[in-house]
C-alpha cells in the first residue's frame, strides 16, 4: 500500500531507517545480551535531529505529528524495539510538557529534549496501581514554597537515565483521583533516587527502573497545568502516546516479516527452498497481511489525531491493540518459519518475539484498552437511542 | 577559522566502464557520489568548525549535476557551498583542475584551511591536493589522520607514513589531504537535510576566475589519456590436495622454489 506521506515525513522515515540499519542494526544482538543502555546510539539519533521530530518548532523542534513521530518509532523498531522504546519513552515523556506545560516549562525543557541532551520518563505505575492507575499512593504535600513528594514509581522506562521525568502523585486523597497531579521532576533532586534495574524477558536494551521519592523537593512552578489535574493528564498523555507503542509493535512486525520471507527463500528443505511449499507461503501471506493491517489503522489514527480530532481514546487504543496483537502472532509464526534456528539467539526472531510481548501489556493493557473501546462503542450506541 | 573542503563528484561504482573513442568515463547510467575519500574531508571540516568555530565551505569543480554532492555536504553540516562549473574547464587533468581550484580558492577571502580527500576512486591519482597547495604558494602535509591542535595561524597534525606516523606543525593557511582514519562521517541532520532542499550553492564560471583559455581544459592540461585498458589476468591458481599435512609441505616446497621464504 501507498500511504503518499508528505515531503517531511518522507525525509523523517529515510533517515530514521538509515540510523536502524547503520548504528542499531550491527549491535542489536550484543544489547540484548549486554542489556546496556545505547548511549552512544542515542547521541547518533540526536544527531541526526530524530529527537526534534516531536518538539514544536518554537522550542527548536520540527512540529512534526503523531505520524512523523510514528515513522520514526516503526523504523527504528524494525531494528531494534528495546533501542526504539528510549526514544520512544521520551516522547511519552515529553507530551504532558507540551500540552500542559506552561511557556516557561516548556523554555527550561524541551530545546534541552529536542537536541537529544536529556531524555524523559513517565512515571504513573506503582507496584499496587497498573492497570488500577486510580490506585496510586504517592502523595506529594504542599508546603512553603512547593511540594513535598514521598512514595516509589514502578517499572518506569527511561528510568535512572532519563532526566526529567513527569511524576503522577496524589496532592489531595479526599478527592479520589480528581485529587491527582502531574510534576516535572528532574534527575539530582533532593530526595529523589533510582531503584534496582529490572531484568527483562525483551527490550533488553532499554532501562527499566524504579522511582524513589523520599520528601522529594518540589518547587511550585514543575506543577503541571493545576492542582487536581492529573488524572486527566495522564489519560490524554496516553491517548497520544499509545499510537507510538502500535508503531513500535508494528516495526517488530515488520522486521520480524522480512526476516521470515528472507529465511525461507534460504532454507533448502527436500530439495528446495522452503518458501515453495504452499503451507509456508500461507503463513507468510497472513503475517504480510496482518502488518499491513495494522499499518493502515495506525496510520489512519495518527491523521486522524493530527488533523484535530478532539476525542480519539478509541482510535489510539484500537491501533494499539491491534498492531501489539499482530506483533505476537506475526513474531510467533516468524519463529516457526526459522524452524529450530528461530528458537536459537544467532538469528534475531526469538528477541523479536520476546520484545512484542511487552506490546500488549503496557501504556495500557490490551484488556483494559478493549474495555475503553467498548464504552466508547456503546456508549454512541446509547446516544443513538 | 575557516575551512574549504574541496570535494569532486564521482560515478557510484568500482565498475566504471570507459569510452573507447574518447577514453574518458562513462557517466550516464550511473549514479554519482561524492567522492568516499571526501566525506572524511568533510567530516573534518564540520568537525574542525564545531571545535574551532568559524564556517565550513565546500567547493567542487563538476557539471551542473555536480550541485547534488554540494546539497549533500549540506544534510551533514556544511555551511555554504560553491560550485566550479563552466564548459572550458571540461576534460581538465590534474594539473588543469588544480589551476581552477587554486583560482577559486584565492577568489575565497579569509580561509585558514584547505582540506581535501587523500584520492579520488575513479582517477585514484591523488595528485589535485599537493598540485593546488603548489599553486596556492601554502604548506602542504598529506595523509593527515588526526587534527591534534588548530587555532588561529597554526595546525598540528598527525600523518600516516609507511612505518608508523609523523606529528607535523605548520602555520596557517595550509592545505592538507586526510585519510579515512581521520573519523567516522556522521549521517545527515533533519535540519541539514532541510536546509539542502532549497539550498542553491554558489556558481562560479570563468567569467569570475579569468583563467586564461590554454590553462584550463583539455588544452590547459599537461597530461593526455592514450589508452585505458584492464590489465590482462596474468595470475595462475593450482589447487593443493591432500590430507593437511600433505598439503602444508607441498606449500612450502612451492615457497621455497620460488624463492619466496
Amino acid at each position: 500500500l501507498k500511504y503518499f506521506f508528505t515531503e517531511q515525513q518522507e525525509m523523517v522515515r529515510s533517515l530514521a531507517r538509515r540510523v536502524a540499519e547503520e548504528k542499531i542494526l550491527p549491535r542489536r544482538a550484543e544489547l540484548d545480551e549486554t542489556e546496556e543502555f545505547p548511549w552512544d546510539i542515542i547521541r547518533e539519533m540526536a544527531a541526526a535531529d530524530l529527537f526534534r521530530v516531536f518538539i514544536p518548532e518554537k522550542y527548536d523542534g520540527l512540529g512534526g505529528g503523531g505520524l512523523d513521530l510514528c515513522l520514526v518509532v516503526e523504523e527504528l523498531s524494525r531494528a531494534c524495539s528495546g533501542v526504539a522504546i528510549c526514544y520512544a519513552a521520551t516522547a511519552l515523556g515529553a507530551i504532558p510538557i507540551i500540552e500542559w506545560g506552561t511557556d516557561a516549562q516548556k523554555q527550561k525543557c524541551l530545546p534541552d529534549i529536542a537536541a537529544g541532551k536529556r531524555l524523559t520518563g513517565f512515571a504513573l505505575t506503582e507496584s499496587g496501581a497498573g492497570s488500577d492507575a486510580a490506585a496510586i499512593r504517592a502523595q506529594a504535600v504542599k508546603d512553603a514554597g512547593g511540594y513535598s513528594l514521598t512514595g516509589t514509581k514502578q517499572f518506569i522506562t527511561n528510568g535512572g537515565e532519563a532526566e526529567i521525568y513527569t511524576v503522577i502523585a496524589i496532592t489531595d486523597r479526599s478527592k479520589g483521583i480528581r485529587g491527582a497531579s502531574a510534576f516535572i521532576v528532574e534527575k539530582g533532586a533532593e530526595g529523589f533516587s533510582f531503584g534496582k534495574k529490572e531484568k527483562k524477558m525483551g527490550i533488553r536494551a532499554s532501562a527499566t527502573r524504579e522511582l524513589v521519592f523520599k520528601n522529594c523537593r518540589i518547587p511550585a512552578e514543575n506543577l503541571l497545568g493545576r492542582e487536581g489535574f492529573g488524572f486527566i493528564i495522564t489519560m490524554k498523555t496516553l491517548d497520544r502516546s499509545r499510537p507510538g507503542v502500535a508503531a513500535q509493535a508494528l516495526g517488530i512486525a515488520q522486521g520480524a516479516l522480512e526476516a521470515a520471507v528472507d529465511y525461507s527463500s534460504q532454507r533448502q528443505q527436500f530439495g528446495h527452498p522452503i518458501s515453495s511449499i504452499q503451507a509456508v507461503q500461507h503463513i507468510l501471506a497472513n503475517m504480510a497481511t496482518d502488518v499491513e493491517a495494522a499499518r493502515a489503522l495506525l496510520y489512519a489514527a495518527c491523521r486522524s489525531i493530527d488533523a484535530g480530532s478532539k476525542d480519539f481514546t478509541e482510535d489510539s487504543a484500537m491501533a494499539k491493540v491491534f498492531a501489539s496483537d499482530v506483533a505476537m502472532r506475526v513474531t510467533t509464526d516468524a519463529a516457526q518459519v526459522f524452524g529450530g534456528a528461530g528458537y536459537m539467539r544467532d538469528y534475531p526472531v526469538e528477541k523479536m518475539m520476546r520484545d512484542a510481548k511487552i506490546t500488549q501489556i503496557y501504556e495500557g493493557a490490551n484488556q483494559v484498552l478493549r474495555n475503553a473501546i467498548a464504552l466508547d462503542l456503546l456508549k454512541r450506541k446509547g446516544r443513538r437511542q | 577559522v575557516n575551512f574549504l573542503v574541496c570535494i569532486k563528484q564521482v560515478p557510484g561504482t568500482t565498475q566504471v566502464k570507459i569510452d573507447p573513442k574518447t577514453n574518458t568515463l562513462v557517466r550516464e547510467g550511473v549514479a554519482a557520489i561524492i567522492n568516499p575519500f571526501d566525506t572524511y574531508a568533510i567530516e573534518e571540516g564540520v568537525r574542525l568548525k564545531e571545535r574551532a568555530g568559524g564556517t565550513c565551505t565546500v567547493i567542487t569543480m563538476g557539471p551542473p549535476q555536480a550541485d547534488a554532492a554540494l546539497k549533500e555536504a549540506v544534510t551533514v553540516g556544511a555551511d555554504n557551498a560553491i560550485l566550479i562549473s563552466d564548459r572550458a574547464f571540461a576534460g581538465s587533468d590534474t594539473w588543469a583542475t588544480a589551476q581552477v581550484l587554486a583560482a577559486a580558492v584565492s577568489k575565497f577571502k579569509g580561509f585558514d584551511l584547505v582540506i581535501c580527500g587523500r584520492q579520488s576512486i575513479d582517477g585514484d591519482t591523488g595528485q589535485v591536493a599537493p598540485e593546488l597547495a603548489e599553486k596556492l604558494g601554502l604548506p602542504f602535509v598529506s595523509y593527515v589522520s588526526k587534527v591534534e591542535e588548530i587555532k588561529p595561524g597554526f595546525i598540528r597534525v598527525r600523518r600516516m607514513v609507511d612505518d608508523g606516523h609523523e606529528v607535523v606543525e605548520c602555520p596557517l593557511p595550509a592545505v592538507i589531504s586526510v585519510t579515512k582514519e581521520i573519523n567516522t562521517p556522521r549521517l545527515p541532520s533533519l535540519r541539514g537535510m532541510m536546509k539542502a532542499k532549497s539550498f542553491k550553492p554558489v556558481v562560479w564560471t570563468n567569467s569570475d576566475l579569468n583563467i586564461p583559455s590554454g590553462k584550463v581544459g583539455v588544452s590547459g592540461s599537461a597530461t593526455r589519456v592514450v589508452k585505458i585498458f584492464f590489465p590482462e589476468r596474468t595470475r595462475k591458481s593450482e589447487m593443493i590436495t591432500g590430507t593437511p599435512e600433505e598439503q602444508v609441505e607441498k606449500l612450502i616446497g612451492k615457497l621455497r622454489e620460488a624463492k619466496v621464504v
